[in-house]
């Protein structure tokens, strides 16, 4: 086995790299299965995968858009020719794109897609106290993993959506396809609205305020109190011990920017100034007790309702909520390398999102020594050659996901 | 299409009385308010098709033009119910002494005709759907309470009444959504307010402001928010029968009555009778007497008709315009007579068949009758300056603004005072100073309304979508 050092400077945009990993283990099957919403390859009448828009993103950074395939034997073939740095996944069409110059435009418009939702890691940026811009660690995945944590469940219950698939996007994001059918037909009305529902934090630079979660003074919409329960843990765990966000002059005065109690901002500015640096978890107590304090119950009750807001504001998924509004947006595919990191765009289960460590999932460069050194000790079984490698699980939770998105049942007649 | 129009009674087949023929079923002459999923099923005369599709595209026309000009909703609901009473009164179950039958054939028949006019392209479909949905919000708002409930009980809205074991699961998150001012109040009215369950699909603007429960797919909506459901259900079902007529009316073999008709009215709706708005005064002043006289003076309808044929409208159109906004117009006799000639006249097609220019600004400074009312009006300075306000007051021109203009007119700087109108009425696009683009004044009324036309246009142009 080749040593880590070694694996990372294999360059995952090199030609050769990029021509081995598409032609021995992207699982273009498996892709044209889920896409196609059904496993039959020969069948002429779909108007799915050939309609599907692809687009390329070249080695020289030049993008191919509007190209389509009649099945992944044909896409993959293409795609070893080109061997892009990475592609997109574009919606359904109501025309094969690739005949998009000499259709009429009226007859080419964007009529499917999976419903994705795109959650960057930069958009954390204001809270986060680890890290800042493309990097990422483990700590700062604990953001990611609550975003997913609420997200599914909402989805899930409130929607009745089931046909989820997360995926990690190589870096320091991750994006999550919805598949169900009544999902895939969704208008761009009906996507604006779900994803409006879905919002609650304005995304920005800038501190202060940014959540619009309930109609003036009014208690939070059921959704949301469902989500300050699933995130109360968390906000402990995560924003008071671990990101330690109230521990600095700047992050005590965010907090304080977010309290809409004048007098209750004196007397805690006056506190805390005493002691710039006390732990969050104090600064969150002595707060929490000056607001039981207060006399007046609606002052109480103001309060109450803001310190929900700020668990939200600091703890509830940021969406980039233009990824979702519009069905021709496109999205990069699974199992896609990150040019700048190597890493695989691997599937990932929501159940176990907390387990799940960014630095752990394979490179290409990895994959490829793997592939090299199972060829050496061949014990003669058949094996595909995704399964020699740790790509393996990956595949397999992504095979069974395509299998969980099938538009007609097949019909065994064999018994 | 004359011609069409001029045969009509003959096409009432074997002398059938309208009253008889109306065998339709009674479903959708029992409300007011209609979904119109019954088409007309009897013979209707080719005038009787012509005129109910006009007197309501009057009524969407300025639904449209409530839309462009930011109207708000309690100000375009005035100005809808209005022109309803006008133009298609539709009175609730309990007036007395009117004909409701026919009144509700005639909203029927009109809506049915436009469908087949509108139809036809995806543009045209989107703005027929629009329009007509908020013509039914403002019936639906101001129809009577108790009929509006049968109205409701009458059709499948494909929505659940969620029952008491239901209602009491989600009793902690459905009292969130009961009306009321604070917990107490929510928790009260809880119990006696209906809930129902929709697809939340159907309801995206309920949903995305969080206004409903969701849970699996459905969402609860409280019966106050009910009214949201019936206008998505409209919408939607609108959206599908014109995609429906259009698939089907290849079929219709209509090529020599109806389909003439159906094109022009598809015009009228595009570019059509413009709206005044977009005219300088000496044709608002026009356009109103003939609004309000139902006639005007020879030399009105000469200045007036070739505005209108410069700025677009066709010899059909022009002969449909003029036959509805005289008195007694309408196909009759009087009106074929005296005017269509003159009409068609105009446009080149009788007498010398010379195509005649629209008249401009000298011209109707020096015309006696019918011309530049910033001239004739010099004179009685009260009259110009109420005429003004009437006028363009809804267009952004206020009291302060009329002694500059009078100073103007008292120059005999006519075109000058006329210029800084257009200024004042287009302030969000053109700075003072700058005329109708480069500081260039007016002299045509064609070039003003022309203006002001592209103007507007440049201001909806919509954004491009990026990727």
């Amino acid at each position: 086995m080749a040593s880590s050092a070694e694996l990372d400077r294999v360059d995952p945009t090199a030609e050769d790299v990029l021509l081995n990993y598409y032609r021995r283990l992207y699982p273009f099957k498996q892709l044209f299965k889920w896409l196609n919403r059904g496993p039959e390859r020969t069948e002429k009448e779909s108007r799915l995968f050939p309609y599907r828009e692809f687009a390329f993103t070249l080695r020289n950074e030049a993008y191919l858009r509007y190209n389509s395939y009649p099945s992944d034997i044909e896409m993959k073939k293409h795609v070893c020719l080109l061997t892009p740095s990475r592609f997109e996944i574009g919606p359904v069409y109501s025309a094969q794109p690739k005949d998009k110059k000499t259709v009429r435009p009226t007859h080419f418009k964007a009529e499917k897609r999976e419903v994705v939702f795109d959650i960057d890691m930069t958009d954390y940026d204001p809270i986060r106290t680890c890290c800042s811009d493309a990097d990422i660690c483990k700590r700062c995945w604990a953001f990611i993993s609550i975003a997913v944590d609420v997200l599914d469940k909402a989805i899930r219950d409130q929607f009745g959506y089931n046909q989820l698939l997360w995926v990690y996007s190589g870096r320091r994001g991750i994006h999550l396809w919805i598949s169900d059918k009544e999902a895939f037909e969704l208008t761009d009305n009906q996507r604006k609205a779900m994803v409006e529902y879905l919002t609650v934090i304005k995304n920005g630079k800038e501190p202060g305020k940014r959540v619009n979660s309930r109609v003036g003074s009014r208690d939070l919409p059921p959704t949301l109190k469902d989500a300050i329960e699933a995130v109360r843990e968390p906000f402990d765990d995560l924003i008071l011990q671990d990101q330690d966000c109230f521990g600095s002059q700047e992050g005590f005065e965010t907090l304080l920017s977010l309290i809409p109690d004048k007098k209750l901002v004196s007397r805690l500015r006056e506190k805390w100034s005493q002691t710039p640096d006390s732990p969050s978890y104090t600064k969150w107590d002595e707060m929490k007790a000056e607001i039981k304090a207060l006399k007046d119950k609606t002052a109480r009750q103001t309060m109450r309702h803001a310190m929900e807001d700020i668990v939200l504001q600091y703890t509830y998924p940021r969406l980039d909520a233009e990824v979702s509004k519009h069905r021709n947006h496109l999205l990069k595919a699974p199992f896609c390398i990150h040019p700048k990191t190597g890493r695989i765009c691997v599937p990932v289960d929501p159940r176990r999102i907390r387990e799940f460590d960014p630095a752990k999932v394979p490179t290409v460069g990895q994959l490829l020594a793997e592939l090299n050194a199972s060829n050496s000790n061949n014990n003669g079984e058949h094996l595909e050659d995704w399964q020699k490698t740790s790509l393996k699980p990956y595949i397999e939770m992504f095979e069974q996901y395509a299998n969980s998105v099938q538009e007609k049942p097949k019909m065994d007649l064999s018994w | 299409m004359y011609q069409a129009a001029k045969h009509s009674s003959k096409l009432q087949k074997n002398g059938l009385d309208d009253d008889l023929s109306l065998v339709e079923g009674s479903t959708s002459a029992s409300h007011r308010l209609s979904l119109y999923d019954q088409p007309p099923l009897y013979d209707i005369t080719v005038e009787d098709f012509e005129t109910s599709a006009l007197d309501r595209l009057r009524i969407l026309a300025e639904i449209e033009s409530s839309a462009a000009r930011n109207r708000s909703w309690e100000e375009t609901k005035q100005v809808t119910i209005t022109q309803c009473g006008k133009y298609l009164p539709l009175n609730s179950n309990s007036a007395l002494g009117i004909d409701l039958q026919s009144e509700r054939r005639k909203d029927q028949l009109g809506h049915f005709v436009l469908r087949l006019a509108f139809c036809r392209s995806e543009e045209l479909r989107r703005r027929f759907v629009k329009a007509e949905t908020t013509l039914f919000r403002v019936r639906y708002e101001t129809d009577d309470s108790n009929e509006r409930r049968a109205f409701l009980d009458s059709k499948d809205f494909n929505w659940i009444s969620v029952g008491s074991e239901e209602k009491n699961k989600y009793q902690a998150q459905l009292t969130h959504f009961a009306p009321g001012k604070s917990d107490t109040e929510r928790e009260n009215a809880f119990k006696s307010e209906p809930f129902y369950k929709v697809k939340w699909t159907t309801i995206p603007d309920l949903v995305d402001k969080r206004k409903v429960f969701m849970k699996g797919g459905f969402a609860y909506v409280p019966a106050r928010e009910q009214a949201s459901i019936i206008y998505a259900a409209f919408e939607e079902r609108l959206d599908a029968a014109l995609l429906a007529t259009s698939r089907a009316i290849p079929l219709v073999d209509e090529e020599t009555r109806l389909n003439p008709i159906l094109d022009n009215l598809a015009q009228g709706f595009t570019a059509g009778v413009p709206s005044d708005w977009h005219f300088p005064l000496c044709m608002r002043v026009l356009h109103q007497t003939l609004r309000r006289d139902r006639h005007i003076q020879h030399f009105g309808r000469l200045h007036y008709g070739l505005f209108l044929k410069v700025l677009g409208l066709k010899i059909d159109e022009a002969i449909i315009f003029w036959r509805k906004s005289f008195a007694g117009g309408k196909g009759s006799d009087k009106f074929d007579k005296e005017y269509r000639y003159n009409i068609r006249h105009s446009f080149g097609l009788e007498g010398g068949r010379r195509n005649y220019p629209a008249k401009n600004c000298l011209q109707l400074h020096t015309a006696h009758e019918a011309g530049c009312p910033y001239r004739q009006l010099e004179n009685s300075p009260e009259n110009l300056q109420s005429a003004l306000l009437s006028t363009y007051s809804g267009q952004g021109l206020t009291l302060d603004d009329l002694p500059e203009i009078m100073t103007q007119v008292k120059k005999k700087a006519y075109h000058v005072a006329c210029t800084r109108v257009f200024e004042i009425t287009h302030s969000r696009h053109v700075k003072k100073g700058e005329g109708l683009g480069d500081g260039e004044s007016v002299t045509h009324p064609n070039q003003y309304a022309a203006r002001s036309i592209e103007l507007e246009k440049d201001s909806q142009e919509p954004k491009m979508e990026v990727d």
